[in-house]
């Protein structure tokens, strides 16, 4: 089982032949997900790295090889387009890696998403991993190992933090979804989250947030009242001042919204419970939850 | 990004927005000459710097006269202002507007910025205009009204009028102030805004409305498209290592500790920063060196990190995704080399390449300790801080 994406998923990566396209495609397949197609404009006929077959369009790609889901590395100017591209031939799934795609451009393609069944992740964001099966994204594979914890997160970085201090410990992990860390993107937390309450295969969930926006504090109530599984929780930027950007466009305490300090509270209040440094992710998981 | 209020009122004033007749200035006589072009009786001199609550601090003065005009000017330009959002050190005059009066009415607050929560643009208006917004939302937020734009038309004129009588306004104040959200609004979505705003917006003694101050924020995301706007941009009034930071894509946010951090990803580097204050320490500031850093970005990073002589000591947290660890430990050890590490030095490393990494650091024969996981590592820095800063006192 896990959500999203398994053995059975058959990627195409928008994007295929720029440098970080290439790059993680080649990780990609070494990992053992099944790329089928890429896709640049103008390129369309060619195979990248001899193997994998390039087309002009969306349309051409999933006709000619049956491709299921899609990842984006066209970098900022053009993202949107493919987006929405891959949207308009209701692919069930694009994971959009590339960050710095402007607000405005979001704002429309999140208008365009509304009228088709694509779910979109991100866009700046490390992608998605069922460990074993799948991988599209930018995460290192060798850290993952299959197994029913989920890990959530807006963070890429913190992901591989919690992963690797479970794998450490010898948990694996169903799925990890990174939703990405810009203001408007294609899955929340309680979208992702009511993903992993019907996987039987997640037992126990890692959730990862930061300062900026209140996508935490729902989450935090709609576990209270949804879930029954068991949460924890770590919110980064508990030290950014006001008002300025750390990194992430999305992660910004403005008009006194959005601090670490009432998002923590709201984790607490809801019944879940809080890492205490970023060092206790797999820790804190274990004083709520042990492994079958 | 942010812009001065004059540049922000010479894009109101081609967006149609009502502005008053001004000027800028950068030194006395060019003060004096944009006083002569205006018509009196009275004339604003107003500090240009990026921060807020200018008139609070003493940078907005109302001068009965061209005489006055001049001594406010000298007295204005080159000084430390210091307002709420400037630190206590205050930021250096070096710009100013001068301006002609306005027939004060009513004073109100229109303002424009995105609501994430709901994935769209969201107009804030209010009564109490010229006080600061956060604490009217704070303690009176009865007294904001909002309506949230639909993306795919656009503001309506039901929403201006909607506001306009919120606000009070009568007889052609309403269709004024239509015109005036519509102008914003266009505004807004072709420069790529992130936040525009007008406190005060000031009904005057005829009905008609004019911004009497403006402030524009941009997304740095798009303004790649932008050149016009990137022209408007002012370097004096941002921090010299973040503009430094900038020329090698290097997110770096300047902040007041004594432990600099090197980080990959925005997350991680939050976290850094919150796990260095638990143990005891401040951080000296945010740094992402990004995904696909190279040796060379690596280094710069280092040289700003120590450029800063309130650094007591360095906490490199590297999680290797693409970030490969062996790229990290070149560019730490080029950058000691070239710089002389005079202060501690902590790496922890994990993840892709991370053995080669370690080697390469013992290799260097740098004194850098090693810290074998994040917590340890952040334990090593706050410690080594202290005793830097205990020796050095």
């Amino acid at each position: 089982m896990a959500v999203l994406v398994d053995k059975n998923t058959r990627l195409l990566v928008q994007g295929i032949t720029g440098t970080s396209g290439a790059f993680h495609t080649r990780q990609a397949i070494a990992y053992g997900t099944n790329v089928v197609a890429g896709v640049v404009p103008g390129k369309g006929g060619t195979k990248f790295d001899d193997n994998v077959p390039i087309f002009d369009t969306v349309a051409d790609a999933i006709q000619a090889t049956g491709a299921n889901a899609s990842v984006v590395y066209v970098p900022p100017p053009f993202a949107a387009d493919a987006i929405m591209e891959c949207a308009d031939n209701e692919l069930a799934l694009c994971v959009a890696i590339t960050e710095g795609i402007p607000v405005l451009d979001m704002l429309r393609v999140k208008q365009f998403l509304a009228g088709h069944r694509t779910r979109l992740i991100g866009p700046n964001c490390p992608g998605i991993i069922t460990p074993g099966q799948c991988k599209i994204g930018i995460m290192p594979g060798h850290i993952h190992k299959p197994g029913n914890v989920a890990v959530l997160s807006r963070s890429g970085t913190l992901t591989y933090e919690a992963v690797g201090q479970l794998t450490a410990l010898g948990i694996g992990q169903s799925t990890c979804i990174g939703i990405g860390g810009d203001p408007i993107k294609g899955t929340d937390f309680i979208d992702a989250l009511t993903l992993f309450a019907e996987d039987p295969d997640t037992h126990a969930i890692i959730m990862i947030g930061e300062i900026g926006g209140s996508a935490e504090e729902e989450a935090a109530a709609w576990i209270k009242a949804n879930l029954k599984k068991p949460v924890i929780g770590f919110i980064a930027g508990l030290t950014a001042p006001p008002g300025r950007r750390m990194g992430h466009a999305g992660a910004i305490i403005s008009g006194g919204k959005g601090t670490g300090q009432s998002k923590i509270a709201a984790f607490e209040e809801n019944g879940i419970r809080v890492a205490p440094t970023p060092g206790d992710l797999a820790s804190t998981l274990l004083k709520v939850w042990q492994p079958k | 990004m942010k812009i001065h209020e004059y540049q922000a009122k010479q894009l109101f004033a081609q967006y149609g927005v009502p502005v008053p007749e001004g000027y800028a200035a950068f030194s006395v006589p060019e003060a004096m000459a944009a006083a002569d072009k205006l018509p009196g009786p009275v004339w604003v001199v107003k500090a240009q710097i990026h921060a807020g609550g200018r008139g609070l601090g003493g940078g907005v003065k109302v001068c009965k006269s061209k005489e006055e005009v001049r001594e406010r000017s000298q007295q204005i330009l080159g000084m430390m202002l210091k307002t709420h959002q400037t630190g206590p050190e205050g930021q250096l005059v070096r710009r100013l507007y001068i301006e002609g009066g306005a027939d004060i009415k009513r004073e109100l607050y229109l303002g424009m910025l995105l609501d994430r929560d709901v994935g769209k643009i969201v107009v804030m208006a209010s009564t109490e205009g010229g006080m600061n917004i956060e604490d009217v939302a704070h303690n009176t937020p009865e007294l904001i009204s909002k309506v949230w734009i639909d993306p795919a038309v656009g503001v309506q004129a039901f929403q201006g009028r909607a506001l306009a009588f919120k606000l009070g306004m009568t007889g052609k104040t309403v269709n004024a102030f239509v015109k005036t959200l519509n102008s914003l609004y266009e505004l807004y979505m072709a420069k790529d805004c992130s936040l525009v705003e007008i406190n005060p917006l000031v009904v005057q003694g005829d009905g008609s409305v004019i911004a009497l101050d403006g402030k524009v924020n941009f997304d740095d995301n798009a303004m790649y498209r932008h050149p016009d706007i990137m022209a408007f941009r002012d370097l004096d009034e941002e921090d010299p290592r973040e503009i430094e930071a900038s020329k090698y894509d290097l997110n770096y946010v300047h902040l007041d500790g004594n432990v600099g951090c090197l980080v990959n990803g925005a997350g991680l580097a939050m976290a850094t920063m919150d796990i260095l204050k638990h143990y005891g320490s401040e951080p000296a500031n945010f740094l992402d060196v990004g995904g696909g850093a190279t040796a060379e970005k690596v280094t710069a990073a280092f040289k700003i990190i120590l450029s800063d002589k309130r650094v007591h000591a360095i906490f490199v947290n590297i999680f290797g995704g693409i970030m490969k660890c062996d790229t990290i430990a070149e560019g730490v050890v080029t950058a000691a080399k070239e710089v002389g590490l005079d202060r501690p030095l902590v790496v922890r490393l994990e993840g892709t390449n991370v053995e080669l990494g370690k080697q390469i650091l013992r290799d260097s024969g740098l004194p850098i300790l090693t810290g074998n996981d994040m917590k340890d590592g952040a334990q090593k820095a706050v410690e080594a801080a202290k005793q830097y800063a205990a020796a050095h006192a």
